[in-house]
């Protein structure tokens, strides 16, 4: 694990991650039996860079990250370790957690009305956690910064934004306060959870572009856990593929997509409509993979994805999970080196671009 | 037999907005479609794309007479919609189906899900007797590669896209001619989205089916589709052979939506040039004088606010609504002008 | 591949997916899950009971109603009198066995005369919406706007009184809770998608109503059902107290309770007994409601199943090791 590690050193030089996952574990008692949400998860991120964590639903996507963030039921059994600037996560406290949950780490989540306070002003909501984290001298300092941290993020006439109420404004304006309010802390870390799921994608396209400049601009490490590959590709430095509450792949965002390793990576992509192909590929075929994603309260034995696999080449498929070792030497979009992994015991000839092929 | 099958003239559905308070007073109304004019031709897919509140969802259920249209008319295979009584209506209702876009909404919890299929031919009394029906649901389950055996049991037990099969499964029951895909496949995961699209393509040519599929995402509506058409406000402001609409946008509003789509594609999303569009989507009770994009487009001139623009041909099966291609429509009278 | 291929393979393999259990029969699978709850369990049993004694009434009394025994009175219970006897002699225990029908009977009519009434109300009221649920609902808060007693007093004044018209009246009272608990059920119930499916189907509106918009709100219906059971045989017994309800000297539990009351310092079994058995049917009401709400909801069928099972299963291993 720490062999694949070492080549992380970030794009900025050899700077330390800003978040470094080991081992993730999340276990959840339910009337169905104990679901394993997440099982063994590592990653780090580097300052200035943007991870995407793709899966289906049930892939634990969101549950990892809600973990990291102490925002799990209490009854959740979390374990590993999530180190945030050398400090573990999951040993902190409640009070500590909410000190790092407004100044060293923001979160965006997919419905803007679940961070929000229908009741209370946006200049109110944005001011709040300003003065209490003593980042502000008095009000109306805040309310300076507040308009500043609205017109960063793009909402028109941000000094009339501050007196309004969340259901004045639009799905889109929405998602931007609920950003303005993630970066009030001078974030290093950036975590978005399906953030643009619900926007339209002219609206999306701004979003995407708004956190991209912000993260070139400050140096934020971004988290951007979405089920879109499109929007991976066009954010993304490195990917990590989620199956099963497993890293089934992971690497630079172009070797993940123009050369899966792993047949359920390999699947996704053809299972993907393209809005350009050829006019006779239009009416191709989707190949699709049969079946559903497992229940987290019933994961097959042996490889997560065998029933699903296409390939199944081996025997010990479905006896025991494969580990996830590097198949090539890759690289980030900026041409510095991260080793492009997967978890399969199919022979990784990678495939050439999934889609359409 | 004409080969369009289903046609809309002026087609509007607008909803009253009324005031809070004791006598709800009617202060004005929601222009959801505002004036549609489209043909959906036998055995094709019409792919309807747009984004949310432009109304093309309320389009896609005002065909079907599931929401009223308060003007405007809508033919089926030669017959007005707009005009049947109840149980007229209700008898087209076998041949003009919906497939809805939540597979966990849309099924009754409390009906299994051989009573779910088994209910157009109930309603519509096909294939009677219970042993006639049972098969017929059976045949129907296997259509929609389901095992028939599921049929006693109830929806909670199966995943989403087993749930969407049910659905289809109900929407076929009667034998339908039309179909329409109201974001039939937005809640399922990519790849149980590729089996049903997947699906839904293989019935249209097993069945000859004819299909409207609403969808906000341009890529799967552009991979069904022979033909999209391209709503905004209300409106449709494109329409046209798939591969030219998805290509050859003509509409700068079409244009701005194409280039805004994330493409799967590291190395030509950091080729595209984005076009990104100004403001926000106006509010649909208050639609701008003119073209209705004009607020937001890039290209607006001098005719764009006094004429209404009326969909032309900007290459031979292409269509679109905009005065770059000619100034032709309908002149705003004077007085509803607003500011340029 | 060719496209064909790929699709049946495709369409093969979604099949394959989808493994199907034998089903056990509707019925059975949610008697049995009833009887398998303790709590639902001692419901029925006591509900069957009471059943049975109303049923069987002379039959199992040790004496008629009536047996007036002033010898006997005010004798604490023992071997001869398992409740004791009351201030005119007669054995409370026979008495509460007879008065078993009286507080049944109450229970069931008016009851089931609200349930008719007020259900329908509010499925026309909450469905059909506009000036038919002005009217309907108008006309429920009028009655819903008398007291409860008043009501039923005003009733019993027009109809004279007596058992059958304490339960009409009973019956009136709870009428409007019916018609908004069910309106308010139905209101959430017919925005749905799957109504609109159904309509979008050809589904009559008679059809939506009684096959899907009904058996989706009935949870809340049922609760409240078991809940005005229970208060149906509070308010008779509340009436009979006033001396409108049942007629001495015929026994209800109610008339007993109120009987008993000016004896309860020195003959307090006369109040105790009739009491005890309001309260264990009234309990039992509420017990059954809850465990036939949970049955009928097949998610949660599902889920009791899947927990029964599974505990089965953890005590088979702990039988073993």
């Amino acid at each position: 694990m720490s062999a694949g590690r070492t080549g992380h050193a970030g794009r900025a030089g050899d700077a330390q991650p800003v978040l470094e996952v080991q081992d993730l574990r999340v276990e959840l008692d339910t009337p169905r039996g104990t679901a394993s949400i997440v099982n063994g998860l590592s990653y780090s991120v580097a300052p200035g860079e943007t991870v995407a964590v793709v899966g289906e639903s049930g892939s634990g996507k969101s549950v990892s990250v809600m973990a990291l963030l102490g925002l799990l039921p209490a009854h959740a059994r979390v374990g590993g370790r999530a180190l945030f600037r050398g400090r573990d996560l999951l040993a902190m406290g409640e009070p500590e957690l909410r000190q790092v949950r407004g100044d060293g780490i923001g979160m965006v989540f997919q419905d803007p009305m679940t961070s929000l306070n229908p009741v209370l002003t946006v200049g109110r909501q944005i001011t709040e956690g300003l003065l209490a984290h003593g980042r502000v001298a008095g009000g109306r300092q805040a309310r300076e910064r507040a308009a500043q941290l609205l017109a960063d993020v793009g909402l028109p006439d941000p000094r009339a934004a501050l007196g309004r109420f969340p259901h004045e404004l639009s799905g889109g304006m929405r998602q931007r306060v609920v950003i303005a309010i993630a970066l009030s802390g001078d974030p290093a870390l950036l975590i978005a959870d399906e953030a643009t799921t619900a926007l339209d994608v002219t609206v999306q396209a701004q979003i995407l572009e708004l956190v991209d400049g912000l993260r070139a601009e400050h140096g934020t490490g971004v988290v951007w856990i979405t089920h879109d590959l499109g929007v991976v590709a066009g954010t993304a430095d490195r990917v990590l593929v989620l199956y099963g509450g497993r890293c089934v792949e992971d690497g630079g965002v172009d070797d993940v997509f123009e050369r899966p390793a792993h047949p359920y990576t390999q699947g996704l992509l053809g299972a993907l409509p393209q809005l350009h192909d050829g006019p006779g590929g239009r009416r191709s075929e989707l190949v699709a993979i049969a079946g559903a994603p497992p229940p987290p309260t019933d994961l097959p034995p042996g490889c997560v994805f065998h029933p699903r696999c296409p390939v199944r080449g081996d025997e010990r498929c479905a006896l025991e999970q494969p580990p996830l070792v590097p198949v090539a030497l890759g690289a980030r979009p900026d041409g510095t080196a991260v080793p492009h992994r997967a978890a399969t015991f199919h022979d990784t000839a990678p495939g050439t671009g999934g889609a359409g092929s | 037999m004409s080969d369009v099958l289903v046609r809309a003239r002026g087609l509007q559905v607008h909803f009253p907005v009324r005031a809070r308070g004791l006598r709800r007073r009617r202060t004005g109304e929601v222009r959801a479609v505002d004036g549609v004019d489209l043909e959906i031709r036998r055995g094709e897919t019409l792919g309807l794309v747009g984004e949310s509140g432009c109304g093309k969802s309320t389009l896609g259920n005002a065909l079907l007479r599931l929401v009223e249209p308060t003007g405007g008319r809508v033919e089926f295979d030669g017959t007005d919609v707009t005009a049947l009584r109840a149980r007229e209506l209700r008898a087209l209702r076998r041949r003009a189906v919906m497939v809805f876009q939540d597979p966990y909404a849309s099924l009754d919890p409390r009906a299994t899900v051989g009573q779910t299929v088994a209910e157009p031919l109930r309603v519509h009394g096909l294939h009677p007797g219970a042993a006639a029906r049972a098969a017929r649901v059976a045949e129907l389950l296997e259509l929609v590669g389901l095992d028939p055996a599921a049929a006693p049991r109830y929806p909670h037990e199966f995943s989403g896209g087993q749930r969407q099969r049910v659905g289809i499964a109900r929407a076929l029951a009667g034998e339908p001619d039309f179909v329409v895909c109201d974001e039939a496949v937005a809640s399922l995961d990519v790849s149980v989205q590729a089996q049903v699209l997947n699906l839904l393509r293989e019935l249209q040519q097993r069945l000859g089916l004819t299909y409207l599929f609403v969808s906000h995402d341009l890529a799967a509506v552009r991979h069904v589709s022979d033909r999209i058409a391209v709503m905004y406000l209300g409106r449709v402001v494109e329409v046209g052979d798939a591969d030219a609409v998805s290509t050859r946008p003509q509409h700068p509003y079409a244009q701005a939506l194409l280039s805004a789509v994330p493409l799967p594609d590291p190395a030509a999303e950091r080729r595209r040039e984005r076009i990104v569009l100004r403001g926000e989507v106006p509010s649909a009770t208050r639609v701008p004088s003119g073209c209705r994009f004009r607020t937001r487009c890039p290209r607006a001139f001098a005719p764009c606010p006094d004429v209404d623009p009326a969909l032309q041909e900007a290459e031979p099966g292409h269509r679109a609504a905009c005065h770059l291609h000619g100034v032709v429509g309908t002149p705003v009278p004077a007085e509803q002008r607003g500011p340029a | 591949m060719s496209a064909a291929g790929t699709a049946a393979g495709s369409a093969a393999g979604a099949a394959g997916a989808v493994r199907v259990r034998p089903p056990r029969g509707r019925f059975t699978s949610a008697l049995r899950l009833l009887l398998s709850s303790p709590r639902t369990l001692f419901a029925l049993v006591v509900v069957v009971g009471v059943v049975l004694l109303a049923l069987l009434d002379e039959q199992v009394a040790p004496t008629g109603y009536n047996e007036v025994d002033v010898a006997q009175r005010l004798l604490a219970p023992g071997a001869d009198h398992w409740f004791g006897t009351d201030d005119l002699g007669r054995d409370v225990l026979s008495r509460v066995v007879l008065g078993a029908a009286v507080s049944l009977q109450v229970g069931a009519v008016a009851v089931g005369f609200s349930l008719v009434c007020g259900v329908t109300a509010g499925l026309l009221a909450g469905y059909y919406g506009r000036w038919l649920d002005t009217v309907l609902m108008r006309l429920m808060d009028v009655l819903f706007a008398f007291p409860a007693m008043l009501l039923a007093i005003a009733v019993i004044a027009v109809l004279g009184p007596g058992t059958t018209n304490a339960m009409i009246a009973i019956g009136l009272t709870y009428t409007p809770v019916f018609a908004r608990v069910t309106r308010a059920a139905v209101l959430g119930v017919k925005e749905s998608v799957y109504v609109r499916a159904s309509r979008s189907v050809g589904a009559s509106d008679a059809r939506l109503l009684l096959r899907h918009v009904l058996p989706n709100a009935a949870p809340p219906i049922i609760v409240q059902t078991s809940v005005s059971l229970a208060f149906a045989v509070l308010a008779e017994a509340a009436l009979s107290f006033v001396g409108l309800g049942t007629q001495p000297p015929a026994p209800s539990w109610g008339r007993m309770l109120s009987e008993g009351r000016g004896h309860l310092e020195d003959a307090w079994w006369m109040a105790v007994f009739p009491g005890l058995a309001i309260v264990l049917l009234v309990l039992a009401f509420n017990l059954l409601g809850d465990g036939l709400r949970d049955v009928l909801d097949p998610q949660q069928r599902s889920a009791l199943e899947a927990a029964r099972s599974r505990s089965r299963r953890a005590r088979r291993r702990g039988g073993r090791s």
